[in-house]
């Protein structure tokens, strides 16, 4: 059999031997390892010289044994001593895995780690935002210093390039509201509200909330990921050594891009969503299509749009300085740009949803109910 | 169970581990191969060099498979890489081991965790306990102390991270070793242990070595041969003396340039310290030494 490692044990004059034969590979060794390990009886030398093939590990494990049982290694090929003089010397007891607190330990070592962070984190939030401020401060101060292309390159990215999906969205979104309002309220042989249904939830919060979920989807986690990523390649460390603040090259631009776009997306979102509505309107209710859209006119009020379009900046500051904060926060290796791209669209969309709570309070409080 | 691992522990007994044949690489328009051969003797050093943008890193990556070819065959091992089903490859891939050149290190896994990774792939039936052990004296071998192996890769410095690539590179015990620029990055102390390590592996484990370089130094020390890649092909493939000797421009460009000349003032020096005992070398030693690199004349 030259296709497995084998070993036998003869018993000789100078007690017994451990004769090894056929291949000793690191292919070979598995299936003989064990029983090696397990033998038990003194062996007081070890024959090699009937294996036919032997790297490393075989060499590896011949000089485990050996220093196991204080045996002599005899009848070793030129190959063999080679190998097993390189070897002789290595190896120790360091475990593999990075060192581990008990459990004990490693709960409360965990919690006390989050509330720092969380700590470091509200710090950072607000460390964040006064430089933001102090930038936009001397921007004001030197508007040469503005950097107009990149705006408008990030105006086309956050909002030109978004227009089909947030489109299609909002279509689809005023479809349902349509249709599954209509069944409600055909129970009180209200069909005509439909319009009034779809007319203000779009208007009111439906359209600027989901654009700005999808803004946190599409923009705030590329910021993220961008400004992250040129952590790591040090390319803002080489900006800051040019002379070029990064707040001003790279936030700046993004955060006002987020908080131009936003109403003018909030605003299609809910047009687009009121002629889903129209178009169920049209097929499933009877209401002409254009007599849903001048209804419209008639039974939304004015301060509805007003309530949609005063948000949409709001969110889209929060979500451009999610996405930026996140992205400067980036250090060490490419995890953290991940990590911190899931976080900044995690953060985003809940800040927004909080803060639409407040903002319904609100605006419910003044009167524009 | 050993029957299952398709013979491949036959080590290889060819004169060419590698065979590249008629190589093409096409990238849209870019031409970055043409018609290149390059055939690797067993047990040597073969170092690739060339200028930028020659298509170093990509003939490695078309060998070991990473890059399928535009045209040509490969063949390694006897075993064509171009043509072959995805699973013969696989029989080829537990022979070879590969240093990428910012190490290439898994970053969620300690370093002895990395070395474990092709050992559990190809070789799932070895034990925990000898596997365990084989990534240890795997990650010694490769010149780090021990309590480098429960060490993440971003805790180690570049030249730990290369050793510790190594030491990944070499957990199968392959016969065919790839190494790209293994010592840029590395200060000269480090660069030229790293030489010293790779030649001392290539002699105790047998191995052949493709070795992608730009360091002179490594060059003149620890290559047996030298392929130079221009103008889209493999242009020659020589030892260094030899190659100075060939009159084309890059060449001599390249060998002879001040770098050159320093590397190779620096291994002659080395040379000569060995016999010191003999008074015209220990005179020359120090009229060399007096001379800066790269200034005596030409």
């Amino acid at each position: 059999m030259t296709g497995l490692a084998q070993f036998e044990i003869v018993e000789g004059d100078g007690g017994s031997a451990l004769v090894l034969t056929g291949p000793y590979l690191v292919s070979t060794i598995g299936s003989i390892d064990d029983d090696l390990r397990g033998m038990d009886g003194g062996v007081a030398t070890i024959d090699l010289s009937g294996v036919s093939e032997i790297d490393t590990v075989g060499a590896w494990l011949a000089c485990t044994l050996a220093t196991e049982h204080d045996a002599e290694i005899t009848g070793a090929s030129s190959r063999a001593q080679r190998l097993l003089d390189a070897i002789s010397g290595l190896g120790g007891e360091e475990k593999l895995g990075a060192p581990r607190l008990p459990f004990w330990s490693r709960v409360p070592d965990a919690m006390g780690e989050k509330i720092f962070n969380a700590r470091s984190g509200i710090i950072g939030v607000i460390s964040f935002l006064g430089a933001l401020l102090i930038s936009a401060g001397s921007l004001i101060r030197n508007p040469r210093r503005f950097r107009t292309v990149a705006l408008f390159r990030q105006m086309e990215l956050v909002g030109v390039s978004a227009l089909p999906i947030i489109g299609l969205m909002s279509f689809l979104i005023g479809i349902v509201i349509a249709q599954q309002g209509a069944v409600q309220l055909a129970q009180f042989g209200a069909e005509t509200l439909t319009i009034n249904l779809v007319g203000r939830i779009t208007l009111r919060e439906l359209g600027v909330l989901m654009t700005a979920i999808m803004v946190a989807g599409r923009s705030g986690s590329a910021f993220a990921a961008e400004i992250g990523t040129m952590k790591l390649t040090e390319e803002i460390d080489a900006m800051r050594t040019i002379g070029i603040s990064p707040m001003e090259a790279l936030v700046i631009p993004r955060i006002l891009a987020a908080v131009l776009m936003m109403p003018l997306l909030g605003f299609y979102a809910s047009c687009m969503a009121i002629i889903g509505g129209a178009v169920i309107g049209d097929t499933m209710l009877g209401i002409p299509f254009w007599t849903f859209l001048s209804r419209i006119q008639e039974v939304v009020p004015t301060y509805d749009l007003w309530v949609g379009l005063v948000k949409a900046p709001v969110f889209g500051l929060i979500v451009a300085l999610a996405g930026c904060y996140n992205g400067m926060q980036v250090k060490g290796n490419s995890e953290e740009v991940g990590k911190r791209t899931t976080l900044s669209v995690v953060a985003a969309i809940f800040a927004v949803i909080v803060l639409d709570a407040f903002f319904a309070v609100f605006f419910t409080e003044i009167g524009w109910a | 169970m050993a029957e299952g691992s398709k013979a491949t522990h036959e080590r290889f007994r060819g004169d060419y581990p590698i065979v590249v044949d008629g190589l093409v690489n096409r990238f849209g328009t870019q031409t970055v191969h043409e018609d290149l051969d390059l055939k690797v003797r067993r047990g040597e050093i073969l170092g690739v060099v060339g200028g930028s943008g020659t298509g170093k890193s990509v003939l490695m990556r078309s060998i070991i498979g990473l890059q399928p070819p535009s045209g040509g065959s490969i063949e390694v091992f006897g075993q064509s890489i171009t043509e072959a089903e995805p699973d013969e490859v696989l029989g080829v891939r537990d022979r070879w081991g590969v240093l990428f050149q910012g190490g290439a290190l898994f970053s969620t896994l300690t370093v002895g965790e990395n070395v474990e990774v092709p050992l559990k792939q190809f070789y799932p039936d070895i034990s925990d306990e000898l596997r365990h052990e084989i990534a240890r004296y795997k990650v010694m071998l490769s010149g780090l102390s021990e309590e480098a192996v429960s060490k993440y890769p971003s805790e180690l410095s570049g030249g730990m991270k290369k050793r510790a690539g190594l030491a990944r590179a070499l957990a199968l015990d392959p016969e065919l070793l790839f190494l790209d620029e293994p010592t840029a990055g590395l200060d000269p102390i480090g660069a030229s242990a790293f030489d010293r390590l790779t030649k001392e592996l290539k002699e105790t484990l047998g191995l052949t070595v493709f070795l992608i370089t730009h360091d002179l130094d490594t060059l003149h020390e620890i290559c047996d041969r030298v392929a130079v890649l221009a103008d889209k092909k493999v242009i020659a493939v020589d030892t260094v003396p030899n190659l100075m000797e060939l009159d084309h421009p890059w060449i001599q460009e390249y060998f002879n340039g001040p770098r050159g000349r320093a590397a190779l003032t620096a291994q002659a020096l080395d040379e000569l310290r060995q016999h010191m005992d003999r008074p015209v070398a220990a005179h020359a030693v120090k009229a060399l030494d007096k001379t800066p690199p790269g200034k005596d004349k030409a």
